[in-house]
């Protein structure tokens, strides 16, 4: 008999007899029976509070009623939901609150979806018996960008000010005052903008009434007349549903269900960065390049003029002087169709894309220890973990909604939370052991920890004796990465080492997660390795709350690996240089396929700046700001004969182009995004598209075409069908199947339910393998003439290259500008204070930035953030390659400050 | 009996505040050339606070107590009482054989407040003279922790801060809760105006409620104790800090006490003002460092409380009961009180009483009793009409049931609680609307804003309870307050809240006659609700002398000597002193149901139309 079968009981609710699992709330039965109690300060994201009083219900025995919300059901308990005293008591507190509540209804913005409006109608209070008498006070407040603030309408119910502490743990708000004059607020009213809000706008998502709601959504519309669109997000690869909200074609809104996949969070950019989409400065027509300005031309002329162009490259130059670049933020029918393009219609495999720039190394890494590269458990399996290693991620910031359910597996459930990072990101402050590394030394550290688990007897044996293979390889290595060896290279201190160690390998579940931080070095593959070695060695893998788990940068760039934009492989990491996948593929395209592996990202602008490629077609990416050594880029793509790229807007890169092609925003066109967890989601047309924008997949279709073939798809639905068809890992789904709250591959049949966890029993590759990996220093270390580190990343409120969040009015004000984070002890000794500018030079080049001195920077490394054209990093960063995974080293390079 | 002579000051907070710096001072002086040598010593607060400056004389004769002493008595005292042993006999409050105080304390049964004015407080070796110190030490050395807790079980102990919740069962709760680290907290935020038992228990025994935390700390398995302290109690935090240190001193408190294993440690943590920090949960949030803001129970802190381990709180009342049930054993404690109310109840006696002071009484005792045997009666004649007890949310009860026992069930039937045992007796110049929106805007005030019914309700409460004391309410409003009263009473989150409304239910029920005149008639019949009264001059008992026109504050009083005065009603602010010094009784405060208020009422109206 299983556990729960006998701890369920009995208990009585209006009558009736229902049988429940322990620590079931009243509430919870009451939502599972479709019984209605009323509720406003209860919020499922939060602990029970009870303030509001709304949803008390009357317990047998008990004096008084108790709130729903919070009472835990035990044996034989017996309550009723709405008897006659319970109906006048929550009458009475309706009352009150409508009594101490301006009546604004016929201009409130939240009229329509605000909950005391709602009780109010349900339980008809009107004309409260208590008005007349005072209203609280209201304290001055400053205005505020994105989150608009009227005190005058609160309710106190502190949903607020919980969210902002429990889920986001960014503590800029509180309860101020007492009794009948408290107010919600910042400390002594400040800006939000000058304390630590985030502007996650998780306080508006969780408001009840219209005290907090979207400032830019004022007077745009009544909540009924919008219309309201469920897709997936279009900044990082987390997968978080939205709803878009439309009047007149315009986003006015952007919410997410409570019942989405992420409860109903969303970070700043999901929330608050929708002003890209109709942005006066989106293509409405293809441009061609007249001397050194742009003109509008048709699509007839320009799709004509490209496939001209193109046939004439193959001609002269054969087909792999053509070259192309797909892109991780279109959708999986989008980078299908495009390396189907590039492979059968031009007939290279020269097509990459910017996962080289993130994941190539785990792609690489995790395909050879474990058969699959992708992130091998779920979202959500992070709750469940008793220890959380996260290396070289700075989870709250680049994936915030995954960084919440670290917060909360640590704050809330008693993870132990380890944090290996050379900064002071948000994280170290909730970790019960932070282990700062010299940047580019991850391997040296992965190898102490398994040091110290070798050496303590916490590896599972019987893991490594049944589910891998090549352990003594390892074994053979470990014993010379003593702690204090590791400490002379790292700097992270030998005990503390231990004691990261211990947590990890001691917890019955333990989950890694990493990012970039691990991926973009020269040592990025065998850091990734590493990472495999210990997960494996202390069988962390293969359940739930375990595995090796790397976050995706892009919302779709796991579908454009998946989708065979990789030079290396086709759809479903079929591979090139296998004569069958060659065979299978061509069949299915009625082609034959190239055989050669084509060329990556960074070998592409070698290739194009030595002139052997003379073609590049680039769909929305922006390697000017995005890739290492952008000075070199620039030449390279100046030197092109022909050059065409599609995008949103007239990018940095695209300015350089010979002919840019109009495409469409995520929320312009239907198809489906592959999230970090594998997870197939859709996104859905929810406004047309400004001028002549055409969607990517309908302008490669074009192209194709213009180029002499016949490709014909009615709608994404049926591309999709076809990358079933074709592609193993995909072939159980369907737009039909993944309507919900999609798929998560692998799903190789109708039948499927996905797959949530990999290697469950045994890996894609049958053993585990382990690879014995020594440590190597980065490619350029600090020296005499460039003696501090530079190391690139993301800022929380920016994505990518910026051309997204700063379109947005107000994002630019919520976080730095082209800033360089630098250690308070370097500010000194250079005589920066923040704000000040500051010249920061290396071998490529120099760039000049503002100096923002924090302590997140430690002594010696400099941060900086890649998003901005007034300061791009990336003049500065080292287009060094892993020799794998080819991924340039953004995260480590000499410099100085001039 | 003593074999030399001592005087000891009363130097707890209400002598201090009665002068009794200046008359130590004043011995300090006189003393220094005395023909007989006199220790001069400081003790606590014996309870009579009325008679303060309270000092003792202890001559190889015996003791005797003065009352009301003032620095100019003092050179007398000295002079013919401690050089020639002859007490004076007119100043004496308490002696040996009884004085006229005596039946003050001859009713009372002093158990918490049984060192209180008998011993220095700052002086541990005093309360070890007393058998200080010997609970704790027969605990560790006698008794296993569940011992402990089983006789503080049997003797029925319940908590004094209010709720009344059986001792016994909250440290078996504590001590059976899972959690490696737990902790003691002595509430000490007492908060109830009018209440001073702890503050005069921390002042004059501080170690009695040392010893009863370590008793609990044994018994339940802490190592923590915390004495969670309002800030207004300097005096107080002052003496808990320095008996803390010598308890130390002599290894009473800290690692190993007695040789044992047992340690324990105690803080102390000072409230910032919140009333509301009384409420537990509150409590423990503001010592995290919180804001003071009640939370859900359950948990209750016994299983997860002070950092979410295993708490348990008494307040400091319950804790100084502790040692001396120890040392006498639970059955005599239990053969103290009612069937449901065992031992004694501190009562701070307040309001129209002739002996206001700190009385301990056994539970059980009459209502009356208390007034009329230990209180002495109404103070200057004034007329029983009835007590207000319980504190600020406790309740009203009517001078028809004064024969209502004291003990926690009996109370709570009449409507009115225990709680920290104020009470305040009340007499026929007492409005009981007026009283009920005084204790109505305490709660208001000190609501702590989160839950709707305590932080809306009570604000809408007191509107009405405005509404009805200037005369503007309608009978509706009756309805819509009891409305709100018992659905705040039966909604709100905390205790607070939940009987907040005790004073306007428990004055509903008893003199709902007293809100239909305000409503009905515009009248107060004790004349103190201002809007309802005038203040008028009788011209048939004026002598026109005008000692009024000299004494109003406002120059609300025209006319001169010689002259008609007459009280400009547009000016008046009722302050009543023209009242209290007119030397003919020729003014008076007067309600509408007087002739001289309908008088005034048509000359004002006879004046508006002529304008």
């Amino acid at each position: 008999m299983s556990k729960t079968a006998t701890d369920k009981f009995t208990v009585n609710i209006n009558g009736e007899d229902h049988k429940v699992e322990p620590k079931t709330t009243i509430l919870d039965l009451a939502d599972d029976l479709g019984i209605k109690i009323p509720t406003l300060c209860h919020d499922p994201r939060l602990k029970p509070f009870g303030a509001c009083r709304l949803c008390l219900v009357e317990l047998e025995g008990a004096r008084n009623p108790v709130p729903a919300c919070a009472t835990i059901l035990g044996p034989k308990m017996v309550i009723k939901t709405d008897t006659e005293r319970i109906h006048a008591i929550r009458k009475t507190i309706i009352g009150l609150l409508l009594s101490d509540h301006p009546s604004d209804c016929l201009t409130c913005d939240t009229c329509g979806d605000c909950r005391l409006q709602e009780y109010a109608y349900e339980y008809g209070v009107r004309e409260a018996d208590f008005k007349g008498g005072e209203l609280h006070p209201v304290r001055p407040q400053e205005s505020d960008p994105f989150i608009g603030r009227d005190m005058s309408k609160c309710i106190l119910c502190g949903r607020c000010v919980r969210i902002c502490d429990e889920v986001e743990a960014a503590f800029a708000i509180d309860w101020t005052y007492r009794g009948f004059e408290t107010q919600v607020n910042t400390p002594y009213g400040e800006s939000l903008l000058d304390t630590t809000c985030e502007f996650c706008g998780l306080c508006v998502s969780t408001c009840p009434v219209g005290a907090l709601t979207e400032a830019r959504s004022k007077g745009k519309h009544r909540v009924w007349e919008a219309k309201k669109t469920l897709t997936t997000c279009p900044y990082c690869g987390t997968g978080c549903e939205l709803e878009l909200h439309v009047k007149d074609n315009q986003i006015t809104k952007v919410k997410s269900r409570p019942d989405s996949l992420n409860h109903g969070n969303l970070c700043v950019k999901g929330k608050f960065g929708y002003d890209f989409v109709n942005s006066p400065e989106r293509l409405k027509k293809p441009l061609l390049k007249k001397g050194t300005d742009f003109v509008e031309i048709e699509w007839e002329e320009a799709l004509g003029l490209m496939a001209k162009k193109f046939a004439k490259i193959k001609s002269e130059n054969g087909p792999d002087a053509i070259a192309g670049l797909s892109s991780a933020k279109c959708s999986n029918e989008e980078n299908y169709l495009f390396q189907k393009l590039m492979r059968s219609v031009i007939g290279t495999n020269n097509v990459d894309h910017c996962a080289r720039l993130c994941h190539a190394s785990t792609v690489a890494g995790l395909a050879i220890s474990f058969g699959s590269g992708a992130m091998t458990n779920s979202i959500d399996d992070i709750e469940d973990a008793g220890a959380i290693l996260v290396i070289g991620s700075n989870t709250t910031e680049a994936h915030p909604i995954i960084g919440l359910g670290v917060l909360k597996a640590a704050r809330e459930k008693g993870a132990k939370l380890i944090v290996i990072d050379p900064r002071g990101i948000k994280l170290t402050k909730f970790a019960d052991v932070w282990l700062p590394q010299k940047p580019g030394t991850d391997v040296a550290v992965l190898n102490g920890l398994m040091h110290v688990i070798m050496e303590e007897g916490l590896a599972d044996k019987d893991f490594i004796k049944e589910r891998t293979e090549d352990f003594e390889a390892l074994e053979k290595l470990l014993p010379e990465y003593t702690p204090e060896k590791v400490e002379e290279i790292s700097g992270v201190p030998a005990d503390d080492l231990r004691l990261a160690a211990r947590m990890y390998a001691e917890a019955d579940a333990a989950s890694v997660i990493y990012s970039m931080g691990i991926t973009q070095h020269t040592t990025g593959v065998d850091n990734v390795k590493s990472i495999a070695n210990l997960a494996m060695l202390t069988g962390n893998l293969g359940r739930r709350g375990t595995g090796v788990n790397p976050l995706r940068g892009q919302n779709n760039v796991q579908g454009a690996c998946d989708m065979g934009a990789l030079p290396n492989v086709y759809p479903g990491y079929q591979k090139v240089a296998e004569e069958a996948s060659r065979d299978k593929l061509g069949k299915a395209w009625g082609c034959s396929l190239p055989d050669s592996t084509g060329l990556t990202v960074v070998e592409i602008m070698n290739a194009a700046a030595d002139g052997s490629v003379k073609g590049l077609y680039i769909m929305g990416e922006n390697p000017m700001l995005s890739d290492p050594d952008v000075g070199h880029v620039e030449e390279a793509l100046e030197n092109l004969d022909f050059f065409v790229v599609q995008d949103i807007f007239l990018t940095e890169t695209a300015a350089l182009a010979d002919l840019v092609l109009p495409g469409q925003t995520f929320a312009e066109k239907d198809g489906t995004f592959t999230s970090t967890e594998r997870r197939v989601q859709r996104i859905r047309k929810a406004i047309k598209p400004p001028g002549e924008a055409r969607s990517d997949w309908q302008i490669i279709t074009d192209v194709a075409n213009a180029m002499g073939d016949d490709m014909a798809y009615n709608s994404p639905s049926e591309i999709m069908d076809e990358i079933a068809s074709v592609t193993p890992s995909y072939g159980g789904m369907s737009f039909e199947r993944i309507d919900k709250v999609g798929l998560q591959w692998p799903c190789p049949d109708k039948d499927h339910p996905g797959t949530p966890v990999l290697h469950v029993g045994k890996f894609k590759r049958g053993l585990g393998k382990f690879h014995p990996v020594n440590f190597k220093p980065p490619a350029e270390e600090p020296d005499a003439e460039y003696p501090m580190i530079l190391t690139t990343g993301r800022l929380l409120n920016q994505f990518h290259t910026g051309t997204m969040t700063r379109k947005t009015e107000g994002m630019d004000e919520v976080g730095p500008i082209a800033s360089a984070e630098i250690s308070p002890k370097d500010a000194k000794k250079h005589n920066l204070k923040t704000g000040d500018k500051v010249k920061l030079v290396t071998r490529r080049g120099e760039i000049e930035a503002n100096a923002l001195v924090t302590d997140k920077s430690r002594p010696g490394i400099i941060f900086m953030p890649f998003h901005f054209h007034e300061a791009p990093a990336n003049r500065l960063t080292n287009p060094a390659l892993d020799p794998i995974a080819k991924i340039p080293e953004f995260k480590v390079c000499a410099v100085r400050i001039k | 009996m003593p074999s030399k002579t001592k005087v000891i000051v009363g130097l707890g907070s209400c002598g201090l505040a009665a002068g009794a710096k200046d008359v130590f001072s004043a011995f300090e002086k006189e003393l220094a050339s005395s023909k007989v040598t006199a220790e001069l010593g400081q003790t606590g607060c014996v309870g009579l606070c009325y008679r303060e400056v309270l000092v003792d004389v202890i001559t190889p004769d015996g003791k005797v107590t003065y009352g009301e002493v003032v620095p100019k008595m003092v050179s007398r005292i000295v002079e013919e009482h401690v050089n020639d042993g002859k007490p004076i006999s007119e100043w004496i409050a308490l002696d040996d054989n009884g004085g006229e105080e005596a039946p003050f304390l001859a009713e009372q049964k002093r158990i918490v407040l049984r060192n209180c004015g008998q011993l220095d407080p700052e002086k541990i070796d005093d309360y070890l003279a007393v058998d200080g110190y010997k609970a704790i030490e027969k605990a560790i050395k006698k008794m296993a922790p569940e011992k402990v807790v089983e006789e503080i079980k049997a003797s029925g102990l319940r908590g004094r801060g209010g709720a009344g919740f059986t001792t016994g069962l909250k440290w078996e709760f504590t001590r059976n809760a899972p959690g490696d680290k737990k902790y003691i907290i002595c509430n000490a935020d007492e908060g109830d105006p009018g209440a001073f038992m702890d503050r005069s228990v921390l002042e004059s025994d501080p170690h009695s409620v040392i010893e009863g935390m370590l008793i609990a700390g044994y018994a339940i398995g802490a190592g923590e104790g915390y004495i969670y302290c309002r800030a207004e109690y300097p005096l107080a935090i002052e003496r808990l800090g320095k008996a803390i240190d010598e308890a130390k001193g002599k290894g009473l408190l800290g690692d190993s006490i007695l040789g044992s294993d047992f340690s324990f440690n105690i803080k102390i943590k000072e409230g910032a003002g919140a009333f509301v920090c009384g409420e537990e949960t509150a409590l423990m949030a503001s010592i995290e460092g919180r804001r003071g803001m009640p939370r859900l129970r359950p948990p209750f802190p016994a299983t997860s409380g002070l950092w979410e381990n295993p708490t348990c709180i008494n307040n400091v009342e319950t804790f100084a009961n502790v040692a001396w049930i120890v040392n006498h054993g639970a059955k005599e404690y239990a053969a103290i009180g009612t069937k449901g109310s065992k031992g004694t109840k501190v009562f701070a006696l307040t309001g129209k009483i002739a002996r206001s002071g700190l009385a301990e009484v056994p539970m059980g005792m009459t209502l009356k009793d208390v007034v009329f045997k230990v209180g002495g009666g109404m103070k200057e004649g004034g007329e029983f009409k009835g007590v207000q007890i319980g504190g600020p949310t406790g309740g009203c009860l009517p001078a028809e049931i004064i024969e209502t026992e004291v003990d926690y069930d009996s109370l709570t039937q009449t409507g009115a609680t225990m709680g920290s045992g104020g009470m305040v007796i009340l007499d026929q110049t007492t409005c009981m609307v007026d009283l009920a929106r005084f204790f109505m805007s305490f709660a208001q005030n000190e609501s702590c804003g989160k839950c709707v019914p305590c932080r809306v309700g009570t604000k809408r409460i007191l509107e009405i309870l405005d509404k009805i004391t200037a005369g503007q309410a309608e009978e509706a409003d009756l309805e819509t307050l009891k409305v709100l009263a018992v659905d705040i009473k039966a909604s709100s989150l905390c205790g607070l809240g939940q009987t907040a409304p005790n004073p306007v239910l428990s004055t509903l029920r008893y003199f709902e006659n007293e809100y239909l005149e305000h409503i009905n008639e515009g009248y107060c019949r004790a004349g103190v609700c201002a809007d309802l009264t005038k203040v008028v001059i009788s011209q048939k008992l004026c002598r026109q002398c005008a000692v009024c026109i000299r004494h109003c504050p406002v120059t609300a009083i025209s006319g001169a000597r010689h002259e008609l005065t007459e009280i400009s009603q547009g000016d008046c602010t009722q302050c009543q002193v023209c009242v209290a010094t007119c030397p003919w009784d020729a003014i008076a405060v007067v309600s509408p149901r007087s002739a001289e208020f309908k008088d005034e009422q048509s000359e004002e109206s006879a004046e508006v139309t002529t304008e």
